[in-house]
């Protein structure tokens, strides 16, 4: 099983907080909004991965299983 | 070039009965290789597919042509009402849905006027409604559509795509286009067009030519072709293909024209053409100003990059851009795509990059601050949304 960390744009307002708990998987842009890397987290960053779901004051930030 | 005659030609008149309904219809619409003819160019029998395995299907037509250099759609309303309403109801039929919607913009009166003609004019085995969609660039992408629909705003939706929820959203000409399969065969169909993209489409040409207007052309049509029909007014520099989120090739570019397989698409079926006198920095940027003006504001790289963008280019088409500039535009550019609800931020930086490409000379001039000409060639509308 995969996970892999999904963003709803329209719900993102850009708090920042997801990439400052996993900046191996999440940048910002110019305009403070989460570039996400797609590819499936390693076992070694899923509990950064939940949390920063977790964190997300929007629920625009979400770890999907698939 | 003379263009085949089928969409404009009053092809598909008569009863419906004489036409292939039922879910058969389907099987017909995969083996006819038609594709859609509002930009995506998604094979249409296999969203009927998927449509008809939903419960409760609708089917709606998207006569809404947002896309200002456009008007091949609101040709097809105006003549040829009762052919993409045909289409409509025998979509219907094929995948289950009782009720068909025919989207038009609130700006089209003519449009909606000749619908509710042939509405009255018909009595069809589903309701057929007309439904006004506001004025708007993104109003006709199909979740937004999906969302005016549910009583929500015009605006893009992120989540499932709306053929997921059972409704079945294709473009007016797609929809006319399945009319005449359903009465003359996937076979005929495919005797235009090319293997990957069959048919005959139509599209508008505009810009600097001597005939502007909609042609109906085969499939895979030689760009020179038509350039040579439409009869240029002038050297031509350059020609935007699709749409404002499409792409400029070259003006001696040997490509053909399709959806499917090629480097420059035909999109929403826009060909404009640029002069060797015009300018394509200052030409992209008016658009991107109006792309960026345009923007739902739901989704903050479209928000706010394309602004920058926009902001920057408009810089450049000026002569007063800071130093390197067209890499700031390049890593802007990668920066916003893929991370919008929906594809308009990516149709705006494909237009950024291809202007960078086929302009590259002019884009080196301007950065070296000679000043360009302002847009002459393009129709693009005056940003209204800025304050919303």
């Amino acid at each position: 099983m995969t996970a892999r960390l999904r963003i709803d744009p329209i719900a993102c307002e850009a708090h920042g907080l997801c990439a400052e708990l996993l900046p191996e998987r999440i940048a910002l842009d110019d305009w403070g909004y989460p570039i996400i890397d797609g590819r499936p987290v390693p076992d070694e960053l899923l509990g950064l991965a939940k949390r920063a779901a977790a964190v997300c004051h929007t629920l625009a930030l979400r770890l999907e299983r698939d | 070039m003379s263009g085949p005659r089928r969409l404009l030609a009053g092809l598909g008149e008569g009863p419906l009965q004489d036409a292939l309904g039922g879910p058969a219809l389907i099987d017909r619409v995969i083996r006819s290789g038609l594709r859609g003819r509002g930009g995506g160019g998604f094979p249409t029998g296999r969203k009927l597919e998927a449509v008809a395995r939903h419960r409760r299907p609708v089917v709606v037509a998207n006569g809404c042509e947002g896309e200002p250099e456009s008007a091949k759609d609101a040709l097809l309303l105006a003549r040829r009402p009762h052919l993409l309403i045909d289409g409509a109801v025998l979509a219907a039929g094929a995948v289950g849905a009782r009720e068909a919607l025919v989207c038009v913009s609130a700006a089209n009166a003519a449009g909606a006027a000749a619908v509710r003609a042939a509405l009255g004019e018909r009595r069809d085995r589903v309701a057929v409604h007309l439904h006004a969609v506001p004025e708007r660039y993104v109003a006709s992408e199909e979740s937004a559509l999906a969302r005016h629909l549910d009583g929500g705003p015009a605006l893009p939706a992120s989540g499932p795509r709306p053929y997921a929820r059972g409704l079945l959203v294709q473009n007016v000409e797609t929809l006319a286009h399945v009319a005449l399969v359903a009465r003359h065969g996937s076979r005929w169909f495919r005797e235009l067009g090319t293997p990957g993209d069959p048919g005959s489409a139509l599209v508008t040409v505009g810009g600097a030519v001597r005939r502007p207007g909609v042609f109906e052309i085969a499939l895979g049509t030689p760009l020179p072709d038509l350039l040579v029909a439409a009869g240029p007014e002038d050297r031509v520099r350059a020609v935007l293909l699709g749409g404002y989120g499409g792409t400029w090739v070259p003006g001696d570019a040997r490509l053909a024209l399709t959806r499917h397989g090629a480097s420059a698409a035909l999109g929403a079926g826009v060909v404009c053409v640029l002069p060797e006198r015009a300018c394509g920095i200052c030409e992209t940027a008016a658009v991107l100003d109006y792309l960026a003006g345009e923007s739902a504001r739901q989704c903050g790289p479209c928000t706010f990059g394309l602004r920058a963008i926009a902001g920057r280019l408009t810089q450049l088409s000026h002569g007063r851009a800071p130093a390197r500039t067209l890499g700031q535009l390049r890593r802007w550019a990668a920066d916003v795509e893929g991370r919008g609800a929906c594809r308009h931020p990516d149709g705006a930086v494909r237009l950024l990059r291809s202007a960078l490409v086929t302009f590259a000379e002019e884009a080196d001039r301007h950065e070296r601050g000679e000043c360009g000409h302002g847009s002459t060639v393009l129709r693009v509308p005056a940003t209204r949304r800025e304050a919303a």
